[in-house]
């Protein structure tokens, strides 16, 4: 089953306007953890971004941080092009939504679906017909009839469903953005496909701008414009995806590549260990510890953070 | 002589069939995939290998290990072989490991129920260096390891008393990708270096295609396909494994882009089960009869079989 | 919108009914609670208030139980079973007022205690445990004295001194919820922290808050019994506690009039019994998935 007009790789999608983006952000826990180490990232209206990473290395801090949940330590996050105002957070939520990894955990057991999608739409008291408003969100998310769905609580739909109904409630605000954290991981595989291309399909239809937190490159490559990869708080590769994960130029990105099962891929670079903590960043590049091909400079020498300028930029002493 | 045979094994929960007349052999230093997602019938299928059902759960057939049925077995027998013949990798292995007690405590349990070494500390140290962790670590306590090093105590815990065959239910789902090929990696050498069987249970098809010798994916507790790993990821002949295959696509493949691949509705219940084939409803390629006619596996190519009336003998 | 709404709380109402309706421990105890609750009802109608009044008893001292005076007479001659009756008017009223004082002092201060990070949360925390530490006898004793005997001072001072166990108990619980993604998602949605406490927080906190009051009313029922009998209540007001206080003190029990001693005692145990049951059943119920979320 495929959705949406396959839009051609080489080609700019979006619009070019900045929606969502960071400026040297950093977000640092107790003043010793730093999830996020310094990050520029710029995502355009229409665009899909996926940012990518395994656990630890800071990609869902960063997506709190950039929906406002969290404070960042230094730098600014931007909105439309305009540094975050932290005290008009209210408005800033109607366009900027989230959806989280575990719809089970995600939905208040006790209330509705009816409720839960509505909820968004009494805290922020939207004028108009409260049902229209709920039926267009669950329609749109692909729960049809959705009359049928009302009364229904999380615990009798299936995974699939309760994520939609998710979608659905975050829909419902008629956002402009949606930051997706892992949003298929805990679904059934057969399932996946379709959340995915419900995705895809709010960016061509409404025109959403989508971020997805993951740790899956197969979903970057089905659905992503543009993959950014994150270790150790830090982006260490970003560009378009077809460019950062068929010619991947940082060596992280190049493992992560190699070890995604695949039988045309026989050599693999297996990384010894899991990356360290975060409370104990190494000196120079950061991936030095574990890097397969790493020089004599990689322990001293002072990478920049990747810019915003678009192309595929990896943050390593071979590439520059 | 097989090391595990399920010879038409069927399970039902009261009215619930679990699982429906399934028959697979599994030989000793062969890996065998099980590829499936929540509610085929896979986990029930494993619990059956060690009799771990509850009393509710009819078993109807025969699970044939190292030459006896377990299913028959006494009650003191099974003890014998639970864990010394035949050990589960649990899948979610923060809830299988106790969070109050130390690793080392938990491994060395099996250890002593069964009495398979005299100095057990030294067998426990043994164990940790099998799987790539250091023997210090026997003193920490579950919440103090990552998702992989506790994924890795488990496989540890499987192996205490040597066991012929191991049973892996989704060992490395909530693992990160570089975590889940250095378990894989584990997995696969642990196999060929003890000269066990394996049964790697998943529903990502890629893992399996990888890992596996064969495949055998199951639907609503039946299996729908079987074959080699290679040929199944390569050429999948089922509609499902078709949709399942896709679901994890291949980076490089320009079909997939922008096309996410998968199956409206959701796996079925095993309360309420579709007539005819059961993965009508979903199937994007279905015909007419598939609603009235009951599938088999029929011959679909050297050593695969497929329950499609699509696939012509 | 609103027929929607009603839609689904009369929905939601009957459902509950058809369930509870079945659990035969709940039936019990609603049964008995019925009783005790239309005796207090009919009482003022049913009873003259010359029973009560001590110069018009026309019995004996002491009679033990007859046609007449089926629970038999006290010192000054009244019908007990009549004294018992009107005594479940005032055992009922302090034992529900005060608890509804406790539950509604408790859950908040337990909620925001709980909710709230800070200085706030930490000064609530400090008071809950002040008055949990402080035994609840002389706390008692010494309130009610400087208040002065009234039934509407025993209900406050019950209802002050009972809301700390509860407060601890629902601010654990508002923690654990605050820790799940549905608190995340609604703040992600826009909701500020009234909306998070009363319409996620406090559904879910519901169950245990439900809980928590039965077992509070049988604490409030047997404070009132206690402080009454230890003669702080309203010496003119007959509750089971006063009764019992008097049975003692006019010798009733030298006297051997079991009809005196025993039956306020056996109210007492009735109604906390019926309200344990009947807590316990709507507990069962309430969760949606039949278990604690």
């Amino acid at each position: 089953m495929t959705v949406g007009q396959p839009v051609a790789d080489g080609q700019p999608v979006a619009s070019g306007q900045p929606m969502i983006g960071a400026r040297d952000l950093a977000v640092v826990f107790g003043g010793r953890v730093r999830a996020v180490d310094g990050v520029d990232l710029e995502v355009d209206a229409g665009e899909i971004v996926a940012l990518v990473g395994e656990s630890g290395c800071g990609k869902t801090t960063l997506a709190r941080t950039l929906l406002g949940l969290e404070k960042p330590t230094a730098g600014t996050v931007l909105f439309e092009g305009k540094p975050l105002d932290y005290r008009r957070l209210k408005d800033f939520r109607r366009q900027v939504q989230l959806v989280l990894q575990d719809p089970l955990g995600a939905l208040n057991p006790r209330h509705t679906v009816y409720d839960a999608v509505a909820e968004g739409l009494r805290i922020h008291k939207v004028p108009g017909d409260e049902q229209a408003q709920v039926s267009e969100a669950l329609s749109q998310a692909g729960l049809r009839p959705p009359e049928r769905f009302f009364l229904r609580y999380p615990h009798e739909l299936s995974g699939g469903q309760r994520q939609r109904v998710v979608i659905a409630g975050a829909l419902a605000l008629k956002p402009r953005v949606l930051i997706a954290d892992e949003p298929v991981s805990s679904l059934d595989a057969s399932v996946r496909g379709e959340i995915l291309g419900l995705l895809l399909r709010l960016r061509d239809e409404l025109g959403l701008t989508v971020l997805v937190v993951t740790h899956d490159l197969g979903l970057a490559w089905n659905i992503a414009d543009r993959v950014a990869v994150m270790y150790l708080g830090r982006i260490v590769e970003v560009g378009p995806t077809a460019d950062v994960l068929q010619s991947p130029q940082h060596p992280y990105t190049q493992a992560l590549l190699s070890v995604v099962p695949d039988i045309a891929r026989t050599e693999q670079i297996v990384l010894t260990g899991e990356p360290p903590d975060p409370a104990r960043i190494p000196t120079g590049c950061r991936f030095h510890p574990r890097c397969p091909v790493v020089l004599a400079e990689c322990t001293s020498v002072v990478l920049p953070i990747l810019g915003i300028e678009p192309g595929h930029r990896a943050a390593c002493v071979r590439v520059t | 002589m097989s090391l595990l045979e399920f010879r038409d094994v069927s399970v039902d929960y009261g009215d619930i069939p679990a699982v429906r007349g399934v028959t697979l052999n599994i030989e000793r230093g062969e890996v065998l995939g099980i590829a499936g997602e929540s509610g085929c019938g896979k986990s029930t299928l494993a619990a059956t290998v060690l009799r771990l059902l509850p009393d509710s759960a009819r078993v109807g057939g025969a699970v044939i290990l190292d030459d006896q049925d377990v299913l028959t077995m006494t009650w003191g027998r099974l003890r014998a072989v639970r864990w010394a013949d035949a050990a589960i990798v649990f899948q979610g292995a923060l809830h299988g490991l106790n969070p109050v007690q130390a690793i080392g405590k938990q491994l060395a349990e099996p250890i002593r129920l069964h009495k398979t070494a005299t100095d057990v500390d030294a067998r426990v140290a043994e164990l940790l260096t099998q799987v790539g962790l250091p023997p210090s670590r026997a003193r920490a306590f579950p919440h103090e390891l990552s998702g992989g090093q506790r994924q890795r105590v488990m496989i540890a815990m499987a192996l205490a008393c040597a066991p012929d065959l191991i049973i892996a239910d989704e060992p490395t789902t909530a693992l990160d990708v570089m975590v889940q090929a250095q378990v894989l990696d584990l997995l696969t050498s642990l196999v060929r270096e003890l000269n066990m069987g394996m049964v790697l249970i998943s529903h990502d098809l890629g893992v399996l295609g990888t890992t596996c010798d064969r495949i055998a994916v199951m639907y609503a507790g039946r299996i729908v396909e079987t074959g080699p790993a290679l040929d199944i990821f390569d050429d999948p002949r089922h509609p499902y494994t078709r949709a399942l295959a896709g679901a994890f696509p291949r980076i490089g493949d320009d079909a997939a882009r922008y096309a996410p691949v998968g199956l409206p509705g959701d796996p079925p219940y095993a309360g309420d089960l579709p007539s005819g084939c059961t993965f009508h409803p979903r199937c994007p390629e279905v015909m007419p009869e598939c609603a009235t006619t009951t599938v088999e596996l029929r011959p679909a190519g050297p050593g695969r079989a497929a329950a499609c009336l699509r696939v012509l003998p | 919108m609103t027929t929607i709404a009603g839609q689904r709380r009369r929905l939601a109402l009957s459902r509950f009914w058809t369930q509870f309706r079945h659990d035969r421990a709940g039936m019990t105890g609603l049964i008995i609670l019925g009783i005790f609750i239309l005796t207090a009802i009919l009482a003022p109608i049913l009873i003259s208030p010359d029973a009560l009044d001590v110069t018009q008893a026309e019995g004996d001292r002491f009679d033990p139980p007859s046609l007449a005076y089926p629970l038999g007479t006290d010192e000054s001659g009244r019908s007990i079973l009549l004294l018992l009756a009107w005594g479940t008017r005032i055992s009922l009223t302090v034992g529900l007022a005060a608890t509804i004082i406790s539950m509604v002092i408790g859950t908040a201060v337990g909620i925001m205690a709980g909710h709230f990070r800070g200085v706030g949360s930490h000064a609530l925390v400090g008071v809950t445990d002040w008055f949990l530490v402080i035994p609840f006898l002389p706390l008692a004793i010494v309130l009610a004295t400087v208040l002065g005997p009234s039934t509407l001072n025993l209900i406050i001072v019950i209802g002050i001194t009972s809301w700390a166990g509860t407060a601890r108990l629902i601010r654990a619980q508002t923690m654990s919820i605050e820790g799940r993604p549905y608190i995340e998602r609604s703040r992600a949605l826009g909701a500020g922290n009234w909306h998070q406490m009363t319409r996620h927080v406090l559904p879910n906190v519901f169950p245990l808050v439900l809980a928590n009051t039965t077992l509070t009313v049988a604490i409030v029922i047997l404070s009132e019994t206690t402080l009454s009998f230890l003669g702080l209540g309203d010496p003119l007001a007959p509750s089971w506690g006063a009764i019992l206080d008097r049975a003692f003190s006019t010798g009733a029990v030298s006297q051997g009039a079991w009809w005196y001693v025993l039956p306020p005692g056996i109210c007492v145990v009735l109604v906390v019994l019926a309200f344990t049951l009947v807590g316990r059943a709507m507990e069962r119920i309430v969760d949606p998935r039949g278990s604690t979320a």
